[in-house]
């Protein structure tokens, strides 16, 4: 009806191509010969020393098969109380992080908060995120001095940027006529965060949370290695004083920690649909 | 009861979706506004309780201009006009009897609609209307599990339990079968003749409006073209609303409509 030019019958018997992406022939060739040199390129400037690899194996094997024999007994003490560290810090740092994250998720999603909320909140995200956990923890220790607040700070820290960032943005995808429906019944903005809001979004900050649960748990055994506390303390020393066993141990014990608390997050996911 | 007074809405993209568009609704009628699709039935209801701000002109609730209104002011009227949309517009997570009591949001505190602690006699109230459409024993399943027809009963309680004057009613059966579809209809009109209230019916469907209302105002390109009984939509005026079709079978059907309600 549109195109009355349009001649079927001399367009029928003819194959279909998707139109490409980069219409001009020249360019898009230009633009995939450019790539696929580039490609070439960098692998070209890796550099292996192959005999400092072959002499890595060897230390490479001693620690792969100190995994088949784990010691969780001569270092147990070490080992048990950087683990309550590591577990206390995550807890906390975590119910921290995910009640500051909640009000600038808020304020960081365009249609809920006004525009001056907004820039702010992104700017508290924005910090967050560019500062690496490990850059943040050295310049708290130097602040708190070694031990676990330093390492709670950071990891309370990190999870602003992640949770805000991601709940905002579920936020800002929410289902609109939903929550009109509730302003419409004359709801004030707290009852209408609480009834038109809150319960589309529900599923995914409880999805979140419990996956930064797991990452500062993660976290909180490489904060160690800068002094911030928990497990990660404990790992270095092994490491450095060559206990591949304990060393051993430990990663295994932070595994299964890991995966129980992936297989918690599915079990609670699938309830809160 | 509801006055509308040279209302203008432009929208950013520069469209004018309302041309000074001017409504007199009197106590306890029901009016459908009909109109092709981008006409701005949609923005016309949206204006009145402001969900979208019109861009000049007065609405008048009773005594109360609207369009003046501070954000505090406006939650209060608010209250006044019960809101019924398309697609139900119920939270999916929450159930039947929270969406229910939704709209009782602007009458209690925040603490007491947080902790879901409402006033007896509302909790009272939303079982009565729950009842009256035959949803009572669905209270406590979430919205997401009902049927369409079923969810669309329930937004009709939640706009009813505000206790309101107005009912808007944005497309309330536009997803749904001719047959929900009619049985929503009537519900709607004989809620409003049972409680007195007056609405705007926002409907695609000529010939289901005709068999409910009293007045039909037809809108084309943000003016209105038509005002009058459903009687008075001939062929030439739907042909002035919608533009040119064959219009005969639309009003045939009409008739056809009315025997099986009759039924």
């Amino acid at each position: 009806m549109t195109d009355t030019a349009f001649d079927v019958k001399s367009r029928l018997g003819q194959p279909w191509k998707k139109p490409p992406f980069v219409k001009r022939n020249w360019l898009r060739w230009i633009l995939i010969l450019g790539f696929v040199a580039y490609l070439i390129a960098a692998y070209m400037t890796i550099d292996v020393n192959w005999s400092r690899v072959y002499d890595g194996l060897e230390r490479g094997k001693k620690f792969v098969l100190a995994f088949t024999n784990p010691d969780f007994t001569s270092r147990s003490t070490d080992i048990w109380g950087g683990m309550i560290e590591s577990i206390l810090m995550t807890i906390a740092a975590s119910v921290v992080g995910i009640g500051i994250s909640i009000p600038i998720a808020l304020g960081a999603a365009r249609n809920v908060a006004p525009l001056p909320v907004y820039l702010i909140c992104r700017g508290i995200i924005a910090i967050s995120r560019a500062l690496q956990e490990i850059i943040v923890a050295i310049l708290l220790v130097a602040i708190f001095g070694f031990g676990p607040l330093a390492g709670f700070l950071t990891l309370s820290f990190a999870t602003i940027g992640f949770l805000s960032k991601l709940l905002a943005e579920d936020i800002e995808s929410m289902d609109k006529t939903q929550a009109e429906a509730i302003k419409a019944s004359g709801a004030r903005w707290t009852q209408w965060i609480n009834y038109g809001v809150q319960p589309q979004v529900m599923p995914r900050l409880i999805g979140l949370s419990i996956y930064r649960v797991d990452i500062n748990f993660r976290e909180s055994a490489i904060l160690g290695l800068v002094g911030a506390g928990g497990i990660g303390a404990t790992l270095n020393t092994a490491f450095d004083r060559y206990e591949y066993d304990t060393a051993a141990a430990i990663l295994l014990i932070i595994i299964v920690i890991v995966m129980a608390l992936e297989y918690l997050s599915g079990v609670i996911r699938a309830r809160v649909q | 009861m509801l006055r509308v007074d040279k209302l203008v809405k432009t929208y950013k993209t520069g469209d004018q979706a309302l041309k000074a568009v001017e409504i007199d609704i009197p106590e306890g009628q029901v009016l459908a506004l009909i109109g092709p699709s981008g006409a701005g039935k949609s923005t016309l209801i949206r204006c009145i309780n402001r969900l979208v701000e019109p861009t000049s002109g007065k609405v008048y609730l009773g005594d109360v201009e609207l369009t003046g209104l501070s954000s505090a002011a406006l939650r209060r009227e608010r209250r006044r006009m019960g809101m019924i949309f398309q697609e139900y517009a119920l939270v999916e997570r929450l159930t039947v009897m929270e969406n229910v009591l939704s709209g009782r949001l602007g009458y209690v505190g925040f603490w007491r609609s947080f902790l879901r602690k409402f006033p007896q006699s509302d909790v009272d109230e939303a079982f009565r209307l729950l009842d009256r459409v035959g949803m009572a024993h669905m209270a406590d399943k979430r919205a997401d599990e009902l049927s369409g027809g079923q969810r669309q009963r329930v937004g009709i309680c939640r706009a009813l339990i505000q206790d309101p004057a107005l009912l808007l009613v944005d497309e309330p059966t536009a997803s749904l079968d001719p047959k929900t579809s009619r049985q929503i209809m009537r519900l709607i009109c004989e809620l409003c003749k049972e409680r007195g209230l007056a609405a705007i019916i926002n409907i695609h469907d000529v010939a289901l409006a005709q068999m409910f209302v009293q007045r039909v105002i037809g809108l084309r390109f943000g003016a209105i073209e038509f005002d009058g009984p459903p009687e008075g939509l001939t062929p030439d005026v739907l042909t002035s609303i919608y533009g040119e079709e064959d219009w005969e079978a639309t009003i045939e059907k009409v008739e056809d409509g009315e025997e099986v309600a009759a039924q």
